[in-house]
């Protein structure tokens, strides 16, 4: 579904992302994980199609067509799905107003007649539900005021309501106690399926002891370091990131409580 | 500048809606300002004698007086006699007496222009007076109105037909020696709006007034005049739009609002008057002066604004606070893009016991534009009690545009509260990627954000213009993304 070949990207004339190379099919989970400034966010940004990144070499393909011509809304309505580590606020548009426009644009990409405000409301209300969220929280503005856990929820929620092709998961298990963490794993378990691919990028290894991945890979100074399944995320949490001759400024096993994760 | 910002640049190059020239014959004066034009134009009215003598002695103050240039604006200046200072579409008879006597390419113009004069107006319950060019057209709804004794008409009717209450009120708020806009306006003023509210009555429905400048070279001076008596309600909207041309056209208004104890008045505007090109070429003048008194005790006056258009706005409504307990509110929208230049805000002068006020404005700026506030917020001696509420808020969009705030205090009264926020924000190119990523298109995302934005002010407009103000700003932004 997707591939990633020797992509290099840059954010003001400093390269980040240093020949990067995944494939990722239909149905499959995969994990990131590195040090903070290994360049985990600038792949999921430069996948969604951040202009503040540039992309300098290499190729991104998603259903065999060209993914880095496209423009973000395109590619947004083409189903690729970003999880915002740090989701921003919009202040006096509410929840509600904001996820219904982006529902109802891609309702109308594909043809299909838009949803009115009480069918919306009805679906908005069930995943709200699903995770955790009061539905009071729909007429507040988009992120205004909302504590860490909310924010990540509700980016999960926005996931579930577009039911994405590709979704790309920015340390939405970070900031998060372990109740919260329970809640939000299961929406991102419910959101796999057959023709899904999923990409989750973390810091820590303990999101996945709840959502377990088919895949899991190492990210140090923008280039894949070391692939693996499963057990190289729970050898990392055992062993460090040294372990890999990796530098980090705190160490792995430190992580399970940690909520600082950036 | 971002990539992001020079999408948004390309798509705040935006089409004036309105701009189309409505074909029908008129009547016009030959540019130039006179005693005798000014005599002539008392005559076409049939005004009775104090009027004429009026607008003479306002006249020949007006011609002492300078033309302001404090206001954060630049434009060339106007030479006052190259402006026609009467346009009236021809009629047959005297006045139409119903609608249907009204030049069908008029009401056309109206419908084009999506005034709801026959079903629409009827179905919001909208009553609208509409001024076209110089005179007043048509109103609307006369007779529900009468029957609850309100006094809905043309201020040229009013002249003639309750001169007692147009000598005892006209020019009392705002004299012609206020301003060099008020006074060329008095001596001027060719047509707008009357409204009588008498003792304890609520205004059965909205009303409305619909401004449009049509004719070339034409200056349009209405002059509106709402008395609202003991304890009464009124609520009033008015909306304008003008043709696209190459030169500038000027629009001098004068609003006096006048509320007696208990009563109160809503006073709204939408105005979307021709902005000029994007290069800044035409687009209209817009130098208005709006005043309330509110002389009653526990009266109350609330200006409600949200202004798109002209090439040049210089706006002020204000309020004077005299009676005790009075009340003043002011929520403005101010949005300006390519060449525009906003300079507005409001007054609030505090004369009497516990009069409070309250502030809202939001200002919105993209392309190159430049858009102030300029508020003072005045407490007398005798304003035992007196408390106002400011909080002003610029948005920009882009960043060759230009935003400034400039809020004056005054105080004479040691006991008088003023709290003041202000804040300044981008539309970030973070929130521009969150909407994108989420399928919403630039020109979407950036109306969505600037309707936030100005939410708590439109919750202030009546219901069936607050959707039409969240279109206008749609419509006023596109080609605005930066
Ligand atoms: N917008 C930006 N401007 C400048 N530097 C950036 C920007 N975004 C990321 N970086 C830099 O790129 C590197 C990788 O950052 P990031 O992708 O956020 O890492 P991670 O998500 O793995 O912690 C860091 O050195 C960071 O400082
Ligand atoms: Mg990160």
């Amino acid at each position: 579904m997707l591939s990633i070949k020797n992509l290099h990207a840059s954010v003001e004339g400093k390269e980040i992302l240093k020949g990067i190379n995944l494939e990722i099919k239909a149905g499959e989970v995969h994990a990131i994980m590195g040090p903070n400034g290994s360049g985990k966010s600038t792949l999921a940004q430069v996948l969604a199609g951040n202009d503040a990144f540039e992309v300098t070499s290499g190729s991104v393909t998603m259903h065999g067509e060209d993914l880095l011509e496209k423009a973000t809304e395109e590619r947004a309505r083409d189903g690729v799905f970003l999880a915002f580590q740090y989701p921003v606020e919009i202040p006096g548009v509410s929840n509600l107003q904001f996820m219904r426009t982006s529902v109802n644009a891609m309702r109308h990409h594909r043809g299909e007649s838009e949803m009115n405000a009480a069918e919306f409301m009805k679906m908005a209300r069930e995943i709200s539900k699903q995770v955790d969220l009061d539905p009071a929280f729909l007429k507040r503005g988009v992120n205004e005021g909302f504590s860490g856990g909310e924010k990540k929820r509700n980016e999960i929620m926005q996931a579930l309501m577009l039911q994405p092709k590709l979704a790309i998961l920015d340390e939405t298990d970070s900031g998060l106690d372990i109740d919260a963490l329970k809640v939000v794993s299961d929406g991102v378990n419910a959101l796999r399926a057959e023709d899904r691919a999923i990409l989750m990028v973390t810091h820590y290894q303990r999101l996945l002891d709840h959502i377990v991945p088919d895949f899991v890979h190492v990210l140090a100074e923008g280039k894949i370091v070391k692939s693996g399944g499963r057990e190289l995320a729970l050898e990392l949490e055992e062993r460090g990131y040294a372990w890999l001759g990796i530098k980090d400024d705190e160490t792995a096993a430190s992580s399970a409580l940690s909520n600082s994760a950036n | 500048m971002t990539t992001a910002n020079k999408e948004v640049n390309e798509l705040i190059k935006r089409e004036y809606e309105h701009g189309f020239v409505t074909d029908i014959e008129v009547d016009t004066f030959e540019p130039g300002l006179n005693e005798d034009v000014i005599t002539r134009l008392s005559e076409i009215k049939k005004e009775p004698q104090f009027m004429l003598e009026w607008r003479l002695k306002a006249y020949r103050r007006w011609l002492e007086m300078e033309e302001p240039d404090w206001a954060h604006l630049g434009y060339e200046r106007i030479d006052y006699n190259d402006i026609s200072y009467y346009s009236a579409p021809k009629r047959k008879e005297d006045m139409p007496q119903s609608l249907d006597e009204v030049d069908p390419e008029l009401l056309k113009t109206y419908e084009r222009l999506g005034i709801p004069l026959h079903e629409h107006a009827k179905l919001a319950g909208v009553a609208v007076d509409a001024v076209f060019d110089s005179v007043s057209v048509a109103t609307t709804f006369k007779e529900p109105l009468a029957k609850a004794g309100v006094i809905f008409c043309s201020i040229s009717e009013a002249v003639r037909d309750y001169p007692e209450l147009v000598q005892k009120y006209l020019g009392t708020v705002v004299p012609h020696t206020d301003n060099f806009f008020a006074g060329l306006n008095a001596a001027v003023f060719s047509d707008g709006t009357f409204v009588y509210v008498p003792k304890g009555v609520r205004c059965p429905m909205e009303l409305s007034t619909y401004f449009r400048i049509n004719a070339a070279n034409t200056g349009q001076f209405e002059r509106t005049l709402i008395i609202a008596d003991e304890g009464s309600y009124v609520s009033y909207l008015e909306g304008c739009t003008a043709p696209m041309r190459d030169e500038n056209q000027l629009h001098a208004a004068v609003v006096e609002l006048i509320a007696l104890d208990d009563a109160e008045i809503k006073y709204s505007t939408v105005q979307n008057w021709y902005p000029g090109d994007e290069n800044g070429k035409g687009g209209i003048y817009n130098f208005v002066t709006k005043r309330a008194a509110c002389i009653g005790k526990n009266s109350k006056v609330s200006w409600t604004q949200v202004e798109t258009g002209s090439a040049i706005t210089w706006k002020y409504p204000s309020c004077i606070l005299r009676g005790e307990g009075s009340v003043g509110e002011f929520y403005s929208v101010a949005l300006t893009h390519n060449y525009q230049q906003a300079d507005t805000g409001t007054k609030m002068i505090h004369l009497g016991k516990n009069t409070t006020s309250t502030i809202i404005s939001k200002g919105i700026s993209a392309g190159k534009s430049s858009n102030v506030y300029r508020g003072l917020v005045k407490f007398g001696p005798r304003a035992e009690g007196a408390r106002n509420f400011t909080e002003c808020d610029s948005l920009l969009i882009g960043d060759q545009c230009g935003a400034h705030t400039f809020p004056y205090i005054e105080s004479l009264n040691k006991s008088a509260i003023v709290e003041h926020e202000a804040t300044t924000s981008k539309v970030s190119d973070e929130q521009m990627f969150l909407c994108r990523q989420r399928g919403i298109d630039m020109e979407r995302a950036v109306s969505m954000i600037v309707n936030g934005f100005c939410k708590d002010v439109f919750k202030e407009l009546p219901m069936e213009f607050a959707v039409e103000a969240g279109k206008l700003l749609e419509v006023s932004l596109e080609g605005s993304v930066g």
